[in-house]
Formats: C-alpha cells, sequence, structure tokens
C-alpha cells in the first residue's frame, strides 16, 4: 500500500526525495528496514535515507514531524493495517490505508501546501497497547483515556495556533483523528471545531486506519481544498500533535490522480467474510497438495533486485525489450548491450490468459485469493511476460484488457516476505503510467 | 549448424519397461532392477556385457549411484542425467552416441522416475536458490493457454474445440486400456470426460495427464552387431534434441500455436532420417500428450497434419489405432502418467513392440510397409522448451 501510495505522490511533483521515512503500526520485519524495499520498489537509488518509525500509532505524526525538519525532500509514508479479532470492535472499525507526502522546502518543488506551524503534547498513560506479534490490541475503559486526551489536546491546540499565528475561526478544514474515538469527538466539539469544516473521518467507508490515517484524511483534504485554505491536523496518539498548513496556488496543477473519494467509491463489497479472515491470519485454509513456495534467498533477491523490486527489465541497443533482464538479446543476439528499463510505470495489454487450478478442484496453486489468474502480458513499448493478475473479476479479463503493474507480497516463506510485482486491470484512476495512443 | 545423424549406425537389441502407476511397494532402485531385469532375459544378453549405463531421473535421486548400487553393477560408468520431461530420452540419445563414436560396444539406457512418493498433486520440482520472482503459473495454466490460442487463430470455436481435446483423451485412454503396462488401463467415454471438472482454463482433469511411477530400459549395440543379439532389432534413424531460447516469454510475437523448439528438432530428425513425407514414412508416433492441446499442436508441429487442419485430423480419426497414423497407441502420457526420468523410453518401448510386431493383438497397429516410428518430448512450457524427437526403424536404411 504504501509504494502504490508513494507512486502517486512521486507522480505529481518534480521533487527527488533524499529521504524515504514509512511509518506503520504493523511493520512486516522487525531488526530489518521495511522502507528500503520501498525505496527500491520506488526506483530510488541507494543515495537515499531509507528509515522506519514503527510500533506506535503516532509514528504517523512522527514521520511528518521528521519530514518537516529535515533537509531537501522527504517521502513520508503512513501505512497501517488494524487488525483485530473475530467480533471484535477493533475489527469492526478499523480500516487498513496508506497515504504518501513529499515534504519539503520550495527548493525541491512548488509547494502545494505550506507548513504554517504546530505544536505537541505528550502524555504517560495506559489506553491502548499491544504486544508486539499480537493480532489484538487492547484498551483501558475509554472514560479514563477522554480524561488524559481532552487537557492534551487543548494544550496542543492552543500552542499550535500560537506557533501559527492562526485563530480557531481561521481554520477552514479541520482533521481530528486518532484510534480513541470519544476523545476525538469530544475534542472536536468542546473546541468547537465542529460543523462543515470539519472532515469527514471516513469510519463509515474505509474504518480508522490508525497510523495512516491522518493521511488519509489529510490527503482527502486536499484532494477537495482550493488555494489558500488553512487545514489543521490534529492527532491523538499517546499525546496530541496539532500541525497547520495552507494550501497554494499550486495546488490545481499537483492533485493526486487517485483521489480518496475515488478509490472508497471503487471499492467493492462482495468479499465474504471467511476470506477476510483468511487474509488476517485469522483462518486457516486447506493449503494446496503442492510443495509449499521456497522463500526468497537472500542473495539472488539482492543480485537482481532492479529486477525484483523496481521491476526493471532490460532493452537491448536493438530495440527489443526484455523481461526479466537479460544479458543476450533474444532478438539479435548481441551480448550486454543491454539499457536498464523500468516498466512497473508502464501500461500493457493482455495477449493471453487462463484461469489457474481453483480450490474447487485440486490445490494446485498457492494463492490467497483463488482462482489465480495467469496473464500474458505486452507492455506499451515492447516487453513481453507473464505475470499473475490481481484485482480482477476473472469473468471481465479478455485478451486486450489493459493492465499495469502493482507491487505485493505475493507469499511469505520460511518467515521471509516475498515482495514482487502484478499485473491488475486499469480502471478509471490510475497508478502507472499514461494511455498511450 | 551441422547435424549428421547417425542413422543405422546403432541398433536396439534388447528393451524392458514396468508397468507404470502407484507402486506404493517399490523403490526407484526396485523399478530400475525390474526393467533392467526384462531387457537382460528377454534379449539374453548378460548384465556382464553391458560396458556403460546412462541413467535418466529428473528427481528420484541422483548420480550414478542410483543405478549401480541398485543393479550392483561392478565398476561400470553410469552417466545420470536430467533435461526435463525429455530425461529419459536424453538417456537413450546419448548412450547411443557412446555405441556410435566407438567408445563402446554394448551400453544401456535407463530411467526411472517415482513420483508418487512426494503426496503432492504434479510435478515437484525442487529449485536452486532464486529471487522469488519465479513465475506462480502451473503447468495445466501454461498450457492451457495454447487452446484458446487455437481457437482464435484459426476460428476454431472455444467449444468445438473441447470436442477435439476431448476426442485426443478418448483416444488415448482407449488405447491404454488395452495396455497391461499403463497405469490407467479403462476406456473413458467422451461425457465423462467433457463433464470432468475444471483444471485450468479450457483443461478439464481428463485433458491432464496423469502422476505415475515407472522405469524403462534398452540395450544399445553397434548396427553391425545387432543380429548378432536378436533377429528383430530396431535401428536409430535419427536423434534430435533442442534447447530453446526462451524467445515465445520474451517476444510478444509468439502465438501460443506452435513450440518453435518442437518444429527445429523434427526437421533435424526427418533430414537425418531421410522422411519427406511424415504420414507415408511413419507407421505410427509416440508423442508428448501432457495435455490434450499440447497433442494437437504437435500434430501441427511435426508436419503430421497442415497448419490449422490438426483439429480435423483428430476428429476425423487419422491418429487413432487404425487410422492413418497411430499416434500414441500405447496410451500415451495420458495412461502411463509421467514419471519424467522413464517415459521417453516407455515411449521407445511400444515403437519396440509395434514395429516388431509384438504389441498384443488387441492394439497391434497395421504398418502397411510404413518403415519407421517415432518418439517426441518436450519439456517446458509454451515458448521455452527442449524438444526431443527420434525415428527408429525395424530394417536398414
Amino acid at each position: 500500500m504504501a509504494v502504490e501510495a508513494a507512486r502517486v505522490a512521486l507522480k505529481g511533483t518534480e521533487a527527488v526525495p533524499a529521504s524515504v521515512f514509512l511509518a506503520t503500526a504493523d511493520p512486516a520485519y522487525q531488526d530489518k528496514t521495511n522502507a528500503t524495499a520501498i525505496t527500491a520498489a520506488l526506483g530510488l537509488g541507494e543515495d537515499v535515507l531509507s528509515a522506519d518509525l514503527t510500533g506506535a500509532v503516532r509514528s504517523g505524526a512522527a514521520a511528518f514531524h521528521a519530514g518537516l525538519r529535515g533537509d531537501g525532500a522527504t517521502l513520508v509514508l503512513l501505512s497501517d493495517i488494524r487488525t483485530g479479532l473475530p467480533g471484535s470492535v477493533e475489527e469492526r472499525d478499523g480500516g487498513d490505508s496508506a497515504a504518501a507526502f513529499v515534504l519539503g522546502s520550495e527548493e525541491a518543488g512548488p509547494l502545494v501546501a505550506e507548513y504554517l506551524g504546530g505544536a505537541s503534547t505528550s502524555g504517560e498513560f495506559l489506553d491502548r497497547w499491544r504486544r508486539p506479534g499480537d493480532s489484538r490490541s487492547q484498551v483501558w475503559e475509554e472514560r479514563f483515556g477522554e480524561g488524559q486526551y481532552l487537557p492534551l489536546a487543548k494544550r496542543a491546540l492552543q500552542r499550535g495556533l500560537e506557533s501559527a499565528g492562526l485563530t480557531v475561526d481561521e481554520l477552514d478544514r479541520v482533521i481530528v483523528t486518532g484510534l480513541h474515538a470519544r476523545s476525538v469527538k469530544s475534542f472536536a466539539r468542546a473546541a468547537k471545531l465542529g460543523g462543515d469544516r470539519l472532515v469527514d473521518d471516513l469510519a463509515t467507508t474505509v474504518g480508522n486506519s490508525g497510523t495512516a490515517h491522518p493521511g488519509l484524511m489529510l490527503a482527502s483534504a486536499l484532494d477537495a481544498a482550493e488555494p489558500g485554505e488553512v487545514i489543521a491536523v490534529i492527532v491523538l496518539a499517546d499525546g496530541v500533535d496539532a500541525l497547520f498548513f495552507r494550501t497554494t496556488a499550486h495546488l490545481g496543477q499537483a492533485r493526486s490522480s487517485r483521489p480518496v473519494a475515488d478509490q472508497v467509491a471503487e471499492g467493492r463489497t462482495d468479499l465474504a467474510y471467511s476470506r477476510f479472515l483468511t487474509w488476517r491470519g485469522q483462518l486457516q485454509l486447506e493449503p494446496p497438495r503442492r510443495p509449499n513456495p521456497e522463500r526468497p534467498a537472500a542473495p539472488p533477491s539482492s543480485q537482481r533486485a532492479a529486477w525484483k523490486f523496481a521491476f526493471a527489465g532490460s532493452r537491448c541497443a536493438c530495440g527489443h525489450a526484455h523481461l526479466p533482464p537479460q544479458r543476450v538479446c533474444v532478438k539479435c543476439g548481441a551480448v550486454d548491450r543491454m539499457t536498464q528499463e523500468r516498466f512497473a510505470d508502464r501500461r500493457a495489454t493482455v495477449a493471453t490468459y487462463t484461469i489457474d487450478p481453483t480450490y474447487t478442484i485440486d490445490h494446485l496453486a498457492f494463492s490467497m485469493s483463488p482462482p489465480n489468474v495467469a496473464a500474458v502480458i505486452d507492455f506499451d513499448g515492447g516487453g513481453r511476460y507473464a505475470s499473475e493478475l490481481t484485482d480482477c473479476d476473472p469473468d471481465e479479463v479478455a485478451v486486450g484488457s489493459r493492465v499495469e503493474m502493482t507491487f505485493r507480497r505475493l507469499y511469505t516463506s520460511g518467515d521471509v516476505h516475498n515482495y514482487f510485482w502484478k499485473a491488475r486491470p486499469v480502471t478509471g484512476n490510475t497508478v502507472a503510467g499514461e494511455e498511450s495512443a | 549448424m551441422s547435424s549428421h545423424g547417425i542413422k543405422d549406425k546403432v541398433a536396439i537389441v534388447g528393451m524392458g519397461c514396468t508397468p507404470f502407476g502407484e507402486l506404493w511397494d517399490k523403490s526407484a532402485g526396485d523399478l530400475l532392477v525390474d526393467a533392467t531385469q526384462e531387457a537382460f532375459t528377454t534379449s539374453g544378453i548378460d548384465k556382464d556385457a553391458i560396458d556403460a549405463y546412462w541413467l535418466g531421473v529428473a528427481g528420484s535421486g541422483s548420480s550414478g549411484l542410483v543405478l549401480s548400487t541398485a543393479l550392483k553393477t561392478e565398476f561400470r560408468p553410469v552417466t545420470r542425467l536430467e533435461n526435463m520431461c525429455a530425461t529419459g530420452s536424453e538417456a537413450f540419445r546419448n548412450a547411443c552416441y557412446a555405441v556410435a563414436s566407438g567408445a563402446y560396444d554394448v551400453v544401456m539406457a535407463t530411467g526411472v522416475e517415482k513420483l508418487k512418493d512426494s503426496g503432492v498433486s504434479g510435478l515437484a520440482k525442487a529449485n536452486p536458490p532464486h529471487d522469488g520472482t519465479l513465475s506462480q503459473v502451473t503447468a495445466p495454466a501454461r498450457f492451457s493457454l495454447l487452446a484458446p490460442a487455437y481457437s482464435e487463430k484459426y476460428g476454431v470455436p472455444r467449444a468445438e474445440l473441447k470436442d477435439v481435446m476431448t476426442r485426443i483423451a478418448w483416444k488415448n485412454h482407449y488405447n491404454g486400456a488395452r495396455n497391461s503396462r499403463a497405469a490407467y488401463r479403462t476406456e473413458v467415454s467422451m461425457d465423462t470426460i467433457k463433464a470432468a471438472p475444471q483444471v485450468a482454463g479450457d483443461l478439464g482433469v481428463f485433458d491432464c495427464s496423469g502422476v505415475s511411477d515407472g522405469a524403462a530400459a534398452a540395450i544399445i549395440v553397434r548396427a553391425e552387431d545387432a543380429y548378432k543379439y536378436t533377429d528383430k532389432p530396431l535401428f536409430v534413424k535419427a536423434l534430435s534434441f533442442v534447447a530453446g531460447a526462451g524467445k515465445g516469454s520474451l517476444d510478444p510475437g509468439y502465438d501460443y500455436t506452435t513450440f518453435e523448439e518442437c518444429v527445429r528438432s523434427v526437421s533435424d530428425a526427418y533430414a537425418q532420417a531421410g522422411v519427406t513425407d511424415p504420414r507415408a514414412d511413419l507407421a505410427m508416433a509416440e508423442v508428448h500428450d501432457c495435455f490434450t492441446p499440447t497433442e494437437l499442436i504437435l500434430m501441427e508441429d511435426l508436419g503430421f497434419s497442415e497448419r490449422g487442419q490438426g483439429w480435423k485430423d483428430v476428429m476425423n480419426g487419422v491418429f487413432d489405432l487404425d487410422g492413418e497414423l497411430p499416434v500414441n497407441p500405447d496410451g500415451g502420457l495420458k495412461s502411463f502418467g509421467h514419471p519424467i526420468g522413464a517415459s521417453g523410453l516407455r515411449m521407445l518401448f511400444e515403437c519396440w513392440l509395434q514395429l516388431r510386431g509384438e504389441a498384443p493383438q488387441e492394439r497391434q497397429i497395421t504398418t502397411s510397409g510404413k518403415r519407421y516410428g517415432m518418439t517426441q518430448n518436450l519439456g517446458g512450457y509454451p515458448g521455452e522448451c527442449v524438444s526431443f524427437v527420434a525415428i527408429v526403424g525395424p530394417e536398414l536404411g
């Protein structure tokens, strides 16, 4: 999700990030930095600081602070998957999302919104906690948390407004968010932030996506905002962060190509609860009667990082494109006359496809989302690749369908997550490339 | 490129082939003993007369020790090799070359595979350490791409093509029902085949070959020595093997209606043997029917049918047991399953029986004076495969 959001964010700016910060309460790895895979998938090269802010829900707001204080352009990624046991309030109210922002001074590129100032408060109290690896968060009785949050929020807002030189009345759009829903509501009311200017919290569509939620709501606000508006972002998480931005005249030319509202509208409601539980690891399906996928090995993954992560193939001097990259041209036979070429942001057309063995028969293919659709796809400008299709209705795939690439976790084996690219049908709002002639 | 072939330089003088199937009570070594013993006893050639061995085995063992320790061959060279689904055929090809070169007088090609012991469906392949980007697409899915491509290119409606695929499966099971060595020995009605659960794309269960255990062996000598061992040797007319460059996987020009590797290897084999009209020269062919669309495409790639006409020839019974050119008279991979190391030699065993007039009456073909038999394997996927073709005949010339 973070890679997907980042691709949209980077599409709208000329800025080249010098740092990539990933904030999530649900990291794929501990010890190992998770942001490096994202940096690699984005093809940003080695001269980048890639770092994680993980564990706490407040990491999202913290990544913003880090980006606002950093040198050069910083890609700030907020991403979270909210888990909870079946039947829990957490499961019902939680959501998954990722948001990406490129932060920096005007030197890095024209600003969409200017940071006006802000303030933070912190408090040590036991409101919400989770041991690493648990799928269930625990919370204290909510009236206790409310008593802790309200004074912290009041101070943060007051100090933040002073820092930004603003009054409450000057705020055009107000984001108040946090996993402590009761405090979020009562603070907005108490501080007179309510009414039309309160940004929709997406609770009924996406659900609360924790670490990522301030980012998701800010992205949603920026989708709708006009130039010159003041946007407040107030995040309640073990303290309170209050940040204030003013949109610039450049906003109109740098809107997200995938507005939040459009993505919500594209959402499907036909996901079976049993499949949801499988994805969440709460329900174990009978595995295929096939060997388990092998875990990716470190040296080949590193050796072929440009292919595996950035989806870079090679193009021969004669013009023929190769995926995966080759040293010897299949067309002209020339050796080592290849240049690396990234295909991740290019669209392709389905040349032929098939529905792979399904769970109804013989459990042949490993898949978290059967049936598998395998397609041979031909990229615009050359290059053929046999790819798994995802996010697709098997009945709607056809020869000639247009697809784009998306970075996914294929499977996890031997505690190693296998990230690679899959193709998915192009929908109205796309991540990759432009429709070519 | 030159490919001179070794036409009429070497001959097969003895063969053995185990029953194929779910052989829970036999090890790979046991199966090798069974297959080689049959070759020894039916030919009257003693184990001590064998100068060197070749062993095709893909996943049921490694090194020549698999054979030497089972057979207790005394300090003879045993060359183990693997070349995907053509593994057994490759053991045969390389053994033939060793005799043709003059290095040895009498050699044996063997092949074995125990697929059932793994407990998984389909073929299980151990990959070297990799980067996790290997395709997860299964073999049935890969080969299922042939059907819609053929349908599109030649304007055969998908439903009609399914009838063609069904007839291929029906024919091979019909033949296999007349073969005591086959793993599946019952006829299957076309209705049953068509109604079978879907596996991948248009492929149903009966469009896929099975999984089984088995072994086979062949004894090879110089052609001039052949009649010392048997009145009815089989002379090797052609051996061809090609490995593709993976063009189909990398080239948008590939349309999934042909295996270029097979076209190349068969044209090499025809040149070696002097075959100009396959239907006139071949009494039979054992081809790689891993999936029913594969056999259809092969009818055209091997020159048995004109392009776009193979489906009609299938429906007209050209390749039936009593047809103009019987294909897979022993029942094919459909009836035998596909123990990889053994399959190529199992195909050769059917040529051994048929061309010497020793097949059981209920499936003995009429050669009508045609001189040759063919075996053909492919390993890999459409667009990226290896292909083997052998042509053999009971007479010199």
